[in-house]
């Protein structure tokens, strides 16, 4: 499916269309064709994304292909040289009117009550091609009004056509066949297996590709006629991905998003993180005001110039005091303004990562990779990082599709088996600490294991390595409990056999790569010393040792993010000031000086930028609550009180600062990004200059097994914390370690087991997972009940031992 | 009629189920179906049995393959589509698989379960020699789920035939090694369907696939080219591997050579089935003859008959003359299909019979496109309506005007001389995926068209004009509050 730069030059299909001559392209489908040229043929099963199905025959044309005229269903039709194709004679007409009336016959016809009506297909199909009346007098089908089908969708089933949208979706594109027709006849209905709910994490999909009303989402229903609706394009920012989104609002509240077809990113579809999350925007517990600390430490409200005349003056200390956290959630426009705002301040300590990311020289010291290239038939993916679909999920599903059904060769360089292994030519799960020794060791004369891995599994690495195709490595964090450099180590190995890879990032959160961009990394700062700008781990050390005196907290939690709970603690304990801008309250807005509430997404105007590096937009649909204001005001606000006017005073004058300062961002029309399905990509060509950190890894100790921590797509995050319909999907804490570990300990899974670790030891249930290792234990990061930062310190991995909980 | 007995063997055989009626005529595959123990390989080898298998690995499988074309083996699974020629159709790719279709559910067909039941050798040679001839290893016998006999004598017979060679590796000590794998179906007649039971044998939900792009010769089982035959069809392999297609083809007619296995039911003396050479014996003959039926049951008179199984039009007196043979009974309006005749006299209630086929085939819907599962089950609706005495005057044109919408044009039926109406021929046109949707229509326009006053006789007795069977739907409560 995806477009090759170098397609061989083909000559058009002639054929007939209502009596026109006409072109079609080489092996182009009737449906699309027609569509092209502006002939629209009624349907309810195709699916552009889907392999056609043929079921609804809501597509029958009278097709000529040489054997006299007869119904066909175009869905199913290739263009053929000299086919000619009626969809206005007599025959199609009547079958049209045919299929609906039969269509019709057993629907409730429950327009007035139904989320759909307004946008309906069967509606809108009915009205166009229809016959006027039914002459079903008999009684219709009956099922249970809407059945839940899992936690965030729900099915009626007698508003049904059974066109297998969702349940082809789920089969084909999720990879979750969660729902099936059962029954047969007019019994056939779609349903879930007992005990078995349709608990993708791309449920959402199934409703925004069903043509009736049959599936609604729990987050949308009876909240708006779509007529009622109005909506802007805009990019989904809760991960890295940037898939395309339309998101709308009704009486100034955003009430549901959808995904939007891009060729490059996401094909239309959608995580239910990034299709639900919009919830949160909408919280009662929005940080509405801004606030500070009055004599005996309570918080209290300030208006916009007082607040900012007291973070200005924090701000305003010795610069080399001074670190600034976060700004990943920033859009690009804000980030860049944070850049200038330090760069005048002299600032250098700024970090947009929040130790749970990836030096970010392997952005730029590595040629760069667009998903388009990961996905082009017959390359090679190397996962080298954290399971996409956990982390992910919009990008894991366009990898899906490439290594299912376009040949995609995939290599698992990672901890655990990925949610993609199943499709993996060679797997290669490294222990904790091994990565990069697997890494190197991959050679076609591989002969023994290294780290766990079989030397058949190396020997097949290497081959995939060297065959032809592109090589892309999807590089990210796979485990908060093991130093970033050991990613590196790896790439830089892997580098070693196929010098032509390119990188696509795998750092996941919103606009990181944005930030990084802009300049939001240690050292960057220009005119600054780039030796001296601290990491956001290297600040938190400093504050913790009594050398930076204030911390700014751009949209950044570092009480719950960044790996190293210790660290954290003492870091806040020791710090001064602490200000923080955010949306909401969290565990370090809790610990601020000075809060200042920022806008949230779907609030302002703003420009996005992908793992990709690829431009796109962020778009206001609806008003801040409070005083809640946009990023780029409250920074160039800040500059303006600690005297730095950075000259701005609409969003089109930053942009016109961006496009004239940023060498990246010449030439870039960021009106036009909104038409623009794909977007630019930015950052352009990299040359390979990585070098290998030198890691030392600590044998196995006696603790015996190695500590996984990573994260899943439900988690006690701060967004997914406050949509009210996905909170309760949080994981809960639990350590899973493989079977064969559950049976040496003698207990069962959901038993209390003791965790001992360095520093103390903690009681937690244990699960098994068969995509472990053995010698291996994970825990999930930011999950309900445990924090597993409080096990995560200074070294390069992290040793645990269990036992059976003594009680 | 002749009856062979046992050679004194002691018995302990669960007993053949009945269906079999033993008439004169020319044997090709039911020659050892009247021996107690037809099921055996003892009684297979003692009869010929695997001489077919070893003539032809004597052969070229090109030049059993031109056999078989040579003698016109037309399929006996409903289609009448030579084999030798659906063979030529697959392209040079491997692997390649052969797909016996043992899952008979065509309403009133019975006559591969006699073969399966009767000589499991025999198919299983068949098969043999089916996968020489095309160059491949694997075969599958898909097995109707409610045929647990037919199914434990194939398990039964396929073992000996393993253990004796016949089967599996270096076959009768050559070359040559197929498996055949038996599979037990699961209880859908649209199974029967080629690329239905593809996707059953995948063991995913029986559905046809959409023929382009499936044809299962090209793109069948596991994607790979699949022929899927008939039990019937491959059973007369062996015989003609052994006699050759000259010979077969002084049986039957020119374009339908050798025999058919016909299964009879309904209201004859002698119900059962019967093998026939085709194209000869006409249905007359077939329903009146002693050889064959011997009569309509108490010599009432004939009303009408299904000439080939659920799915075709019904015949009347005007047809009984026809040779049967597939393209004689097409060109007529109906078709031979399975080869099961249902014979219907005069007290049957011709609404009544529609509705029993149509139910058939509502129930049988696998729901998988929308004209067959919404229509089949609004004619179910309409005609049950009708026999419940709710019938309304324009439920004739209504259930006429659902058929187009299954079956488009003018649906085939047979001709009708009182009132000068001309035959149609087979096939109909189907807005569906399969013809299974198109299948309901038969009856429907066969009883219509014919018996249109039996129709309205019922819809003029109806008290009400339909009226209360309506208002009672839309509005249950007022209703039943009417009545106190
Ligand atoms: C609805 C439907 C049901 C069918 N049922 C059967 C069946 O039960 N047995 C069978 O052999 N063929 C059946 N067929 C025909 C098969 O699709 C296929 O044509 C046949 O098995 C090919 O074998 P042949 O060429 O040897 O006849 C059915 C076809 C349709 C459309
Ligand atoms: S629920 Fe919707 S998408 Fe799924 S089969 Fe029914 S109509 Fe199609
Ligand atoms: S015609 Fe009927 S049986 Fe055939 S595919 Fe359609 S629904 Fe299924
Ligand atoms: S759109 Fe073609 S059959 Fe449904």
């Amino acid at each position: 499916m995806t477009a090759t730069e170098n397609a061989p030059a083909t000559t058009g299909v002639p054929f007939t269309l209502n009596g026109v001559e006409l072109e079609a392209k080489q092996g182009e489908n009737l449906l699309d064709a027609c569509d092209r040229l502006g002939v629209h043929i009624p349907r309810f099963c195709y699916h552009p994304r889907m392999t056609p199905v043929g079921m609804c025959r809501m597509c029958l044309v009278e097709i000529d292909t040489g054997r006299g005229p007869a119904l066909q269903p175009g869905c199913m039709m290739t263009v053929s040289p000299n086919m000619v194709v009626n969809t206005e004679s007599e025959a199609t007409v009547k079958a049209q009117d045919g299929v609906l009336e039969l269509l019709l016959i057993n629907h409730p016809l429950d327009c007035p009550v139904c989320d759909k009506g307004g946008e309906c297909p069967l509606q809108d199909n009915a009205f166009a091609y229809g016959p006027g009346e039914s002459r079903f007098v008999e009684e219709k089908r009956h099922y249970e009004k809407p059945i839940p089908i899992s936690d965030l969708v729900f099915l009626d089933r007698e508003r049904c056509i059974l066109c297998d949208r969702c349940t082809r979706f789920a089969d084909e594109v999720a990879g979750d066949p969660l729902i099936h027709f059962v029954d047969r006849g007019a019994q056939t209905q779609v349903n879930t297996f007992p005990d078995h709910p349709f608990s993708s994490y791309f449920s959402g999909n199934t409703v925004q590709i069903c043509p009736v009303g049959a599936l609604t989402a729990k987050p949308y229903r009876f909240k708006a006629r779509p007529w009622d609706l109005t909506g802007v394009e805009s990019t989904a920012a809760v991960d890295a991905t940037g898939a395309r989104v339309a998101i709308q609002s009704s009486q100034n509240r955003l009430v549901r998003v959808l995904g939007v077809d891009s060729d490059a990113v996401n094909w239309g579809w959608l995580s239910d993180k990034e299709r639900f999350i919009h919830e949160a925007t909408d919280a009662e517990d929005r940080l509405t005001d801004p606030l500070t600390r009055d004599d005996a430490g309570e918080f209290v409200v300030r208006r916009w110039t007082d607040a900012t005349k007291i973070a200005a003056e924090a701000l305003q200390g010795p610069a080399e005091r001074i670190g600034v956290i976060g700004g990943a959630r920033l859009p690009l426009e804000a980030q860049f303004l944070w850049a200038r705002l330090t760069d005048e301040l002299g600032i250098t300590s700024r970090d947009a990562q929040l130790g749970d990311g990836l030096d970010p020289a392997i952005l730029s010291g590595a040629p760069r990779a667009t998903i388009d290239r990961a996905c082009t038939p017959g390359g090679t993916v190397v996962l080298l990082g954290a399971d996409p679909k956990e982390e992910l999920p919009s990008l894991f599903l366009r990898l899906r599709h490439a290594v299912a059904e376009d040949g995609v060769k995939l290599i698992e360089l990672t901890p655990r088996a990925s949610s993609l292994s199943s499709y993996a030519k060679a797997r290669l799960y490294a222990a904790p600490g091994a990565a990069a020794e697997v890494a190197a060791a991959i050679s076609t004369d591989a002969s023994a294991s290294v780290g766990g891995v079989d030397a058949q599994e190396l020997a097949k690495a290497a081959e995939l390595l060297g065959a032809d195709g592109p090589v892309t490595v999807l590089v990210g964090r796979a485990n908060l409990a093991e130093t970033a450099d050991l990613t590196a180590a790896a790439l830089v190995a892997l580098h070693d056999v196929a010098p032509d890879l390119a990188v696509l990032s795998g750092l996941r959160r919103g606009n990181i790569h944005g930030a990084i961009e802009m300049g939001l990394v240690p050292g960057s700062a220009e005119g600054g010393d780039g030796a001296a700008g601290k990491s956001t781990e290297a600040m938190l050390a400093a504050a913790a040792a009594g050398e930076i005196d204030t911390l700014v907290l751009l949209g950044a939690d570092p009480m719950a993010d960044v790996p190293n709970r210790e660290l954290v603690e003492s870091a806040f304990a020791a710090v001064a000031t602490v200000v923080s801008i955010d949306t909401f309250n969290t565990a370090s807005t809790a610990r601020a000086d000075i809060v200042l509430p920022a806008a949230a997404w779907g609030e302002v105007d703003g420009t996005f930028c992908n793992l990709e590096g690829r431009l796109s937009p962020l778009s206001a649909k609806v008003t801040s609550p409070g005083q809640a204001r946009a990023d780029w005001i409250i920074a160039a606000e800040l500059a303006l009180a600690t005297g730095h006017d950075l000259g701005v005073g609409s969003l089109g004058e930053v942009r016109s600062a961006m496009v004239e300062t940023v060498p990246s961002l010449a030439g870039v029309d960021f009106d036009g990004l909104v038409s623009d399905a794909d977007g630019p990509v930015i950052g352009g060509d990299r040359a390979w200059s990585l070098s290998a950190p030198s890691v030392s890894v600590p044998p196995v100790d006696g603790y015996g097994l190695r500590l996984l921590v990573d994260r899943t797509l439900w988690d006690e995050g701060t967004m997914v914390h406050h949509a009210p319909s996905l909170a309760h999907l949080a994981t809960t804490a639990t350590v899973s370690v493989a079977p064969a570990v559950l049976d040496r300990l003698g207990v069962q899974p959901g038993d209390q087991v003791t965790l001992n670790h360095e520093n103390g030891s903690v009681d937690l249930a244990v699960a098994a997972d068969g995509r472990l290792p053995d010698g291996v234990a994970r825990i999930p990061f930011r999950a309900a009940g445990f924090d597993a930062g409080t096990l995560i310190g200074e070294g390069p991995v992290v040793d645990v031992r269990l036992d059976r909980a003594s009680s | 009629m002749s009856s062979h007995t046992n050679d004194g063997h002691t018995n302990d055989y669960v007993p053949h189920a009945p269906g079999y009626v033993d008439n004169e005529g020319p044997k090709v595959v039911t020659s050892r179906f009247t021996y107690e123990d037809s099921f055996t390989l003892e009684r297979s080898l003692a009869t010929g049995g695997y001489d077919g298998l070893k003539a032809a690995l004597a052969k070229s499988p090109a030049e059993v393959a031109q056999e078989v074309k040579d003698a016109v083996v037309l399929g006996r699974g409903g289609a009448g589509f030579p084999a030798g020629v659906k063979w030529g159709f697959m392209p040079q790719i491997w692997p390649r698989y052969l797909v016996v279709n043992g899952d008979e559910s065509e309403p009133g067909t019975y006559k591969d379960r006699l073969l399966m039941e009767r000589d499991p050798h025999q198919l299983i040679e068949g098969c043999m020699i089916a996968c020489y001839a095309l160059g491949l290893n694997q075969c599958f016998l898909y097995v109707r789920g409610e045929m647990p006999l037919a199914h434990e004598r194939i398990a039964t017979a396929l073992n000996e035939a393993y253990a004796a060679g016949y089967v599996g590796k270096n076959v009768m000590d050559t070359d040559v090694s197929i498996d055949i794998v038996l599979h037990w179906g699961a209880g859908a007649y649209i199974v029967g369907e080629e690329t239905a039971l593809i996707e059953s044998l995948e063991g995913n939900r029986g559905q046809p696939r959409l023929k382009p792009p499936y044809f299962p010769a090209a793109k069948g089982l596991y994607y790979q080219p699949t022929i899927v035959n008939n039990v019937e069809t491959l059973a007369n392999l062996p015989w003609l591997m052994v006699n050759g297609a000259e010979a077969y083809k002084t049986m039957g007619s020119e374009a339908s050579p050798g025999t058919r296995m016909l299964a009879v039911s309904g209201h004859v003396k002698r119900p059962g089935v019967y093998e026939v050479e085709q194209g000869v014996v006409t249905f007359r003959e077939l329903f009146y003859d002693d050889n064959y039926c011997g009569g309509i049951r108490d010599d009432n008179d004939l009303k009408m008959f299904i000439p080939g199984g659920g799915s075709a039009p019904w015949f009347f007196e005007d047809q009984l003359d026809i040779p049967m043979e597939g393209r004689t009974v097409g060109a007529a309006g109906s078709m031979l299909g399975s080869g099961a005749l249902v014979v219907m006299d005069e007290t049957t209630d011709a609404v009544k019979a529609a509705l029993r086929v149509v139910r058939f085939f509502a129930r049988e819907s696998c729901g998988k496109c929308t004209p067959c599962r919404e229509g089949t089950s609004w004619e179910e609706k309409v005609l049950q309506r009708i026999l419940d005495g709710h019938g309304r005057p324009e439920d004739i044109d209504l259930l006429l005007e659902i058929g187009t919408n299954i079956s488009p044009g003018t649906y085939p039926v047979a001709s009708f001389g009182d009132a000068g109406l001309d035959a149609v021929p087979f096939p109909p046109k189907q807005t569906t995926i399969c013809p299974l949707g198109p299948s309901s229509v038969a009856p429907i326009t066969s009883a219509i068209r014919r018996f249109r006053d039996e129709f309205e006789a019922k819809i003029d007795a109806s008290a009400d004009g339909g009226v209360a069977a309506v208002d009672a739907e839309s509005e249950p409560v007022v209703a039943a509050a009417g009545g106190h």
